[in-house]
């Protein structure tokens, strides 16, 4: 890998199509860290390719020198599937939206953690509908007000984390726009899991939804909302770590630690086989108003689809049965009519 | 027939039309099955037609839940499974209630008669008991008690009665095995292997299978017996095939011709499901199936599929193919090689299931956002689906376009023997993956074949030929996303032009007519025996008639114009309310006539046959 390592730049995975987001766009953000992480890492680039649905981010395979599916919306996990059943050298990328994943595509979403198949699911969180110019989407706050919900949305939103923990996901993490490194830690962690691994990237768009995630990248608020997940780590947060999360019956809480003491603080561990923990952490935030969770919430080993489908492709070849369409079709019993034959 | 009952009466005749109905529950699909077999094996020809409810279980011992299978077994070539039978297995009251009206005048009737207890009349809706009331006189009844029969028979087998029960469809098996002097070896031996892990069953089953057909040797209720000579086939090896078994084994042969390992992605739906089971049995051939979380996600799959350069087909029922529209214009757009197979049924929305109807063609020529035109062809027959789905890749591969087969609930079920190809010599389909073409920036994934007007198929993995393909409109050369109006409309054009062009690459439509004759008949799709053997029966009154079956519907055969203005009159019998038909008109401008029928089963040979000579006379 070292030496290989060297042979891409950013540059390499840049493709010639001018790229159209709106000026101050989070997805940029992701594109380039995307790009760089693709060129330290080495991979061949004929090996990668990108499919996504419908929406601003479902651009990003045109700008990836790559190959590239711009697929239909909601419906990039199936195309994706399709790719990675038909080859598994390949390294398949999903970008999707929060309305692309979870509202026309939400069935595909959930069926795709539910089956493991070799892909890496990037969710452009920026809880708006952009291209369609600003209406509420499934992870929008409940009662915002848009074009199409003046008098404030109904509904409770989605916790995507929430949702593909419940979906048997093993590889669940988050990151923000502006966190180019954690983003790049996350990419290279989905790239290195096996299976399917969902990266939900918060993603600012200046032009609806502008002030969604101050919180957690605000130059004061951050430092009191980001819970950084880290393994093996007490969930501790805070400008000088001075909260706790801990875990109770009725879920996580959030505490002093002062008062309950740093050994009474939930320790994380992502490859816990339960996924209660990480389900719980994830409640703490529906959309990040307050103290949120970014990093690895779940990272556990599950037989992927891909190798399943391998073993009974392998396990069929050696039970006896009809090896070509020829012994098939007479396995059904034939008869044969002669040159004479008549009544 | 057996030497040892010289007291029956042994007719010969040239077909039989025999007709298995029961309780849903009963077995009766398998009887169909077994004995369509034992027919094949030997030597006549046959053709089948199973009726089954939509329900699982239907309530027991209902009309609603009456199951049946019909087989027409001839010693000469026939195309149906016959308007009437001329023999009907009645496993109770119900199964004899939802069939008398169709069969034959002075018709055999073998009943369960140990099924007409005043429960199951009382269930049927009789009145009074058939059996007994007279109004059974017209046909000839046999009285059978198959369940005491049958416990009889099982009684050593070590079943309880409720068990030993469940034995009683193979004692009419074996009665009628034996009044049509059917071997009773590959039954036999069938029992043997497919209830080889249970044995109680397989000991059950024989033995009941065993004491039906030793009860029509020994008993003299028999005024005579049947028999029906083998056929005059073409010499050559045969298999007796479903519609959906062959649309499997011609899918497999596809991909081998093909170069290409399949994938078949779909989500479960009648009629179309037995193409699903059938290619997950075969993974020792590589082949591999997906079964998806829903109609869209199955298409999605064979497109991302045959992206990566594998020959992605998804299978579906009018329902599906709805959902899969989406998805079918990405793949115009994509200009990606997929083949959809539409098993129709009888629609609107959940419709008639189980029942077959010929109402998607113009959904499948037309039912797309945009201007999305691609190739349509149909199965004709059970048989028909090996050739069509070896030629609907060609096309897909060739032209680098998504291809819709229409295949129908009746071809899907209804057997047929098949003679086989030589499976050594398929043609060969395949097409090269941009192999040779200037890496990088050199490379144009939109340019178009100057002949084919087909896009190179060039697929991740290859180095150099990175591109992107999505379903905005694609500047032709570069398939770099263009908003520019002059390139939407050529690249519009030049794909409905794409496939007007396959025309010239597919044979001219053969017309088999009679000298002077005015009438054409034309049809597509399953309708093709109906009207098949309508003519036939119609030139035995004396008319002349020219008939044509097309197999493909998009484009039409080139001669096609020419053909239908050969003749004055043209009919078009189809199971829709005219959809071929406005095609046709709107096509050619040619004042053709429907004969249209959606009653969720197949058109009568009678009613095409009086039609005609209607139309053409004597």
């Amino acid at each position: 890998m070292t030496d290989e390592a060297k042979r891409y730049t950013r540059a390499d995975f840049q493709s010639d199509q001018e790229v159209r987001w709106c000026p101050g766009c989070g997805d940029y953000a992701v594109l380039a860290a995307m790009q760089t992480f693709l060129a330290d890492l080495g991979l061949d680039r004929e090996k990668v390719v990108f499919v996504s649905g419908i929406g601003c981010s479902s651009r990003f395979p045109y700008y990836m020198n790559t190959y590239g599916f711009h697929g239909i919306h909601g419906r990039a996990p199936a195309v994706a599937a399709g790719i990675a059943l038909a080859n598994p050298e390949l390294s398949v990328w999903v970008v999707t939206g929060d309305g692309d994943a979870l509202s026309i595509g939400g069935n595909h979403f959930i069926h795709a953690m539910r089956r493991n198949l070799n892909l890496k699911i990037l969710l452009f969180n920026n809880q708006i509908y952009g291209l369609t110019k600003g209406q509420f989407s499934p992870t929008s706050e409940p009662g915002k007000r848009t074009k199409s919900s003046p008098t404030g949305s109904i509904g409770a939103p989605f916790n995507p984390i929430s949702l593909a923990l419940g979906a048997e996901a093993g590889f669940v993490a988050r990151t923000v726009d502006t966190d180019r490194a954690l983003t790049m830690e996350l990419l290279r962690r989905a790239h290195q899991y096996r299976g399917t691994a969902l990266i939900e990237i918060y993603q600012k768009c200046n032009v609806f939804n502008e002030q969604a995630f101050l919180a957690l990248t605000g130059k004061d608020q951050r430092l009191e909302n980001r819970i950084n997940l880290r393994h093996g780590k007490p969930v501790v947060f805070g400008r000088n770590e001075e909260k706790g999360v801990v875990l109770l019956s009725r879920g996580a809480r959030i505490v002093d630690v002062a008062e309950i003491g740093l050994d009474a603080v939930h320790v994380h561990d992502e490859h816990a086989g339960d996924p209660s923990a990480a389900f719980a952490l994830s409640r703490l935030s529906h959309s990040p108003q307050g103290p949120t969770p970014l990093g690895v919430f779940r990272d556990v080993i599950r037989p992927t689809y891909e190798d399943e489908l391998q073993r009974q492709l392998r396990d069929a070849q050696e039970r006896p049965g009809p090896a070509s369409l020829g012994e098939l079709i007479r396995q059904t019993g034939t008869w044969t009519v002669a040159e004479e034959a008549s009544g | 027939m057996p030497d040892e009952t010289p007291v029956i009466e042994q007719e010969t005749v040239d077909r039989v039309r025999i007709r298995f109905a029961g309780d849903s529950g009963d077995g009766m699909q398998l009887v169909g099955s077994r004995f369509t077999e034992a027919s094949a094996i030997f030597g006549n020809d046959l053709a089948t037609l199973p009726s089954y409810p939509a329900e699982i279980r239907a309530p027991a011992g209902t009309v609603a839940g009456v199951s049946s299978f019909q087989v027409h077994i001839a010693g000469s070539d026939i195309l149906t499974p016959g308007d009437n039978p001329d023999v009907l297995v009645a496993m109770n009251p119900a199964a004899l209630k939802a069939n008398l009206a169709d069969l034959a005048p002075a018709g055999t009737i073998v009943v369960n008669r140990d099924a007409f207890g005043e429960r199951n009349l009382q269930r049927a809706g009789y009145q009074t008991n058939p059996l007994l009331d007279g109004s059974l006189r017209g046909y000839q009844v046999i009285e059978v008690p198959m369940e005491e029969m049958t416990l009889q028979a099982v009684e050593d087998s070590g079943v309880g009665t409720r068990e030993g029960l469940r034995s009683k469809n193979f004692f009419a098996l074996g009665l009628i095995i034996w009044m049509f002097g059917r071997p009773i070896e590959p039954t036999l031996a069938w029992i043997k292997r497919t209830f080889a892990d249970r044995e109680t069953v397989l000991s059950s089953n024989t033995a009941a299978f065993r004491a039906g057909y030793n009860f029509g040797l020994n008993t003299e209720q028999f005024r005579h017996t049947f028999q029906v000579k083998p056929a005059r086939l073409r010499a050559g090896e045969y298999a007796n095939v479903t519609g959906n078994q062959m649309v499997a084994w011609g899918l497999v042969a596809a991909a081998q011709a093909a170069r290409l390992p399949l994938l078949y992605s779909s989500y479960p739906i009648t009629p179309a499901s037995e193409i699903l089971h059938e290619l997950a049995r075969y993974q020792r051939l590589g082949v591999r199936t997906y079964q998806a979380e829903d109609e869209i996600a199955a298409i999605g799959v064979a497109l991302g599929a045959s992206f990566a350069g594998r020959l992605g087909v998804t299978g579906t029922s009018g329902p599906g193919l709805a959902l899969k529209s989406e998805t079918m214009s990405l793949a115009v757009m994509t200009e990606l090689p997929l083949l959809i197979i539409d098993v129709q049924r009888g629609g609107p929305s959940t419709g008639l299931p189980t029942k077959t109807e010929q109402a998607d063609l113009l959904m499948a020529m037309y039912g797309r956002h945009g201007e999305a035109p691609l190739p349509v062809l149909a199965i004709g027959s059970p048989g028909d689906a090996f050739p069509v789905m070896i030629e609907a890749a060609r096309l897909a591969l060739k032209y680098m376009t998504p291809v819709i087969v229409l295949s129908d609930g009746y071809i899907a079920n209804s057997a047929e023997p098949w003679r086989l190809p030589d499976l050594e010599a398929l043609p060969d389909i395949s097409v090269p993956f941009g192999d040779g073409l200037p890496p990088g920036d050199g490379f144009l994934p939109y340019a178009h074949h100057p002949e084919t007007l087909a896009r190179p198929w060039a697929i991740p993995g290859t180095p150099g030929l990175e591109h992107r393909v999505g379903g905005l409109e694609k500047e032709d050369g570069t398939g770099d996303v263009s908003y520019d109006p002059a390139n939407h409309e050529h690249m519009v054009r030049l794909r409905e032009r794409k496939i007007a062009g396959i025309a010239a690459d597919i044979p001219d439509l053969s017309v088999d007519a009679d000298e002077g004759a005015e009438l054409l008949v034309l049809g597509w799709g399953s309708t093709y025996a109906a009207i098949h053997a309508g003519v036939r029966q119609a030139r035995a009154r004396g008319a002349r008639v020219a008939r044509a079956h097309l197999r493909y519907l998009n484009p039409f055969p080139r001669n096609l114009g020419e053909v239908l203005q050969r003749y004055p009159k043209v009919l078009v019998p189809e199971l829709n309310r005219g959809h071929l038909l406005r095609l046709l008109r709107a096509e050619f401008l040619v004042d053709a006539v429907g004969l249209n029928k959606v009653q969720g089963t197949p058109f009568k040979t009678v009613e095409i046959e009086d039609l005609i000579v209607e139309a053409a006379g004597p």
